[in-house]
């Protein structure tokens, strides 16, 4: 048995169970899960965490229980979330970057025209996504800091909210402090992945740049919740490493966060690596199949039964289409992943390539013909007020 | 005729319906028709408000439903003030159903800040409704504060278990002086009707009914509950007795005439 109890500091976890180091132990347990663990595992009570039973149930053996996996997930999802999915859409601000991630588009060794939104152009870009229906919206910016300031953000998202209900960021890591400036703005969630929780494979594919250090980096969600933050969303770049022992120091992390910063909600994030500019997805060993990447999702929505569980528009239609209603409870649509591609056709260049394109009212008529009620509003400025 | 009154306004139906976790808000509103409500909560998030036609406002006709704003997703007493604020300057309606709920995942109010904001908004002349655990000690401190009823839970909201909570809701019932209001955790029409049978006012159902298969079908299946718990109530029920007694084994012999020598 692995206990779990609450540990100091999420690196202190992750170090004394060696789930970012010396994987070869956690292989050898997810290949020595039997049956009968994952049976017990999906008789415990649904939507409660234990590492042990998410190890049961992303393990190889629990293969052949994904179809009751997924019937359990349903459940669950639908009695927590009701017939709800709420939809949002990312806002590229910036692709500048200084960091030189090798699986990213914006990587700063591309050779691209680059692109930055004044506060003008960017509202622009919120005027069309605005009128397609959202009131939900991500921002997102490569790192950078001389242009895509603390003030700008802070600036933007005074002005988004008079327009959106809710309004999240997709940016560098910052400061605590910084961090409380954009909450105080109206900016009450942030997504920061840890790309991956593997020390050997995070150095590899972050040989530079501020990004570079894994423990910075681990420490962002902390000073996120210490500002306030509402929701926190949590991932890991899938395809960097084993997906299995991800979900595991995922999970961990989630639960330090939760227990630690109980008023902040988390959520996950499932992206899986896109071919970009300068990335082609053949480098890449531990790509996941969507098998692999449904076990996963099941596997979490049945150790946290209210985490959000977010997808993108780098998956595919058919795979967006069918995993409503089994666990996700939050789709993006319309996406374009390139600074001014809401107003401008063929601007900058992509952070990555979306794969599902359909338009926001196509995914609405989606999710009304599956049952679900298509959410564009879930939250209010008045949340956060003067 | 048996009517529910809540700040001297009168109500024919004593179940009230939450309108998140439909499929849409055409099945929110045929389900709330079935349900016979009379009061339907909104969450403030969920809705622009200030705007009639909104998906979900639209669906509901305030000629005959009273609707009553929710503060869901108040982490503490100021955002529940203020989202209670910016309703009623938005719609004129005085009502709120307060909901302090600093927790994300169970969702459980928290009774200091519900005080606290309750405490706010009655002095500003809202008519108030709190969401609260079934703490009695709780309920007494909100009625003293002036809240229109109190609202305390079954069980966890969403989580269909039913009468967890029930010893501590006898208690509620029996010292309130304002509606007691069982508003979470009730999954079935019988735990419904256990709440009425027990002296509820009334109920709030959400979950139970949006994520049904047929939501219209349990809507009229909770209003037939009760409809049937509260006739039980005011037909005073027996208390339950821990075993038989229908006859008496023991003393069955005995006979009263006397017997002549």
């Amino acid at each position: 048995m692995i206990q779990t109890r609450t540990a100091s500091s999420i690196a202190e976890r992750l170090r004394e169970l060696q789930l970012d180091v010396e994987r070869g132990v956690w292989e050898q347990r997810l290949r020595d899960v039997t049956a009968h663990d994952v049976e017990a595992a999906l008789t415990s009570r649904s939507g409660v965490y234990s590492l042990n039973k998410l190890l049961a149930l992303v393990s190889p053996a629990a293969e052949p229980y994904l179809e009751r996996m997924a019937e359990l997930s349903r459940a669950l999802t639908l009695q927590r979330f009701g017939r709800a999915i709420r939809l949002y859409v990312p806002l590229y601000v910036s692709n500048y970057c200084v960091n030189k991630c090798r699986y990213c588009g914006f990587n700063c060794s591309n050779d691209f025209e680059r692109v930055h939104l004044t506060i003008e152009e960017a509202l622009n870009e919120a005027d069309v996504l605005a009128s397609e229906g959202f009131r939900d919206v991500l921002l997102v910016s490569g790192e950078d800091k001389a242009f895509v300031t603390v003030d700008y953000l802070a600036e933007l998202a005074a002005r988004l909210r008079e327009r959106f209900g809710f309004v999240g960021a997709e940016i560098y890591q910052m400061s605590a402090d910084d961090y409380g400036r954009l909450f105080e703005a109206g900016i009450e969630g942030i997504t920061l992945y840890q790309e991956t929780y593997d020390r050997d494979e995070y150095a590899h594919y972050h040989p530079a740049g501020p990004k570079a250090d894994y423990d910075v980096r681990l420490r962002g969600p902390d000073d996120m919740a210490t500002a306030g933050m509402r929701e926190i969303g949590l991932g890991v770049l899938l395809g960097l490493a084993d997906w299995r022992i991800e979900t595991l120091a995922l999970a961990e992390h989630a639960s330090y966060m939760m227990k630690r910063y109980w008023q902040s909600r988390i959520s996950f994030s499932f992206p899986r690596l896109r071919p970009a500019c300068g990335v082609s997805t053949r480098e890449f060993p531990h790509l996941l199949s969507d098998r692999n990447l449904v076990q996963m999702m099941l596997a979490l929505r049945l150790c946290f039964a209210d985490a959000g569980l977010v997808l993108s528009t780098r998956e595919s239609r058919r795979l967006r289409d069918h995993l409503v209603g089994l666990g996700v409870t939050r789709l993006s649509a319309g996406s374009r992943t390139n600074p001014g591609g809401y107003t401008h056709a063929n601007a900058a260049s992509e952070q990555f390539a979306v794969d599902d394109s359909r338009r926001p009212a196509e995914v609405a008529a989606m999710l009304s013909e599956r049952g679900f009620e298509p959410v564009w509003k879930d939250w209010d400025r008045a949340f956060q007020g003067r | 005729m048996d009517t529910l009154t809540i700040a001297q306004r009168r109500f024919g139906s004593r179940l009230l319906i939450g309108t998140g976790k439909f499929s849409s808000p055409q099945v929110m509103a045929a389900a709330v028709a079935a349900s016979g409500a009379e009061i339907v909560t909104v969450a403030l998030r969920r809705v622009d408000i200030d705007n009639p036609s909104d998906d979900t406002l639209r669906e509901i006709d305030r000629e005959k439903l009273l609707l009553l704003p929710n503060t869901s997703g108040a982490r503490d007493a100021a955002e529940a003030v203020r989202l209670a604020r910016l309703a009623r300057a938005a719609t004129g309606i005085e009502w709120v159903k307060l909901e302090v709920t600093p927790d994300p995942y169970y969702l459980l109010p928290d009774p200091v800040g519900t005080l606290e904001a309750a405490t706010t908004l009655v002095k500003e002349g809202f008519v108030v409704l709190p969401y609260i655990n079934a703490d009695p000690i709780l309920a007494r401190r909100l009625e003293d504060v002036g809240t229109a009823t109190v609202m305390p839970l079954a069980s966890p909201i969403g989580s269909n278990q039913g009468m967890r909570t029930r010893a501590a809701l006898e208690i509620i019932i029996e010292q309130s002086n304002v509606p007691v209001v069982v508003d979470a955790g009730l999954g079935l029409p019988s735990h419904a009707a256990e709440a009425m049978e027990i002296g509820a006012d009334a109920v709030l159902v959400n979950t139970a009914i949006a994520t049904a298969a047929d939501p219209v079908e349990m809507a009229t299946a909770f209003r037939l509950a009760v409809e049937a718990g509260r006739r039980a109530y005011l037909s005073g029920p027996r208390a339950p007795l821990r075993r038989a007694e229908a006859s008496s084994p023991l003393t069955g012999f005995l006979r009263d005439e006397v017997t002549k020598p």
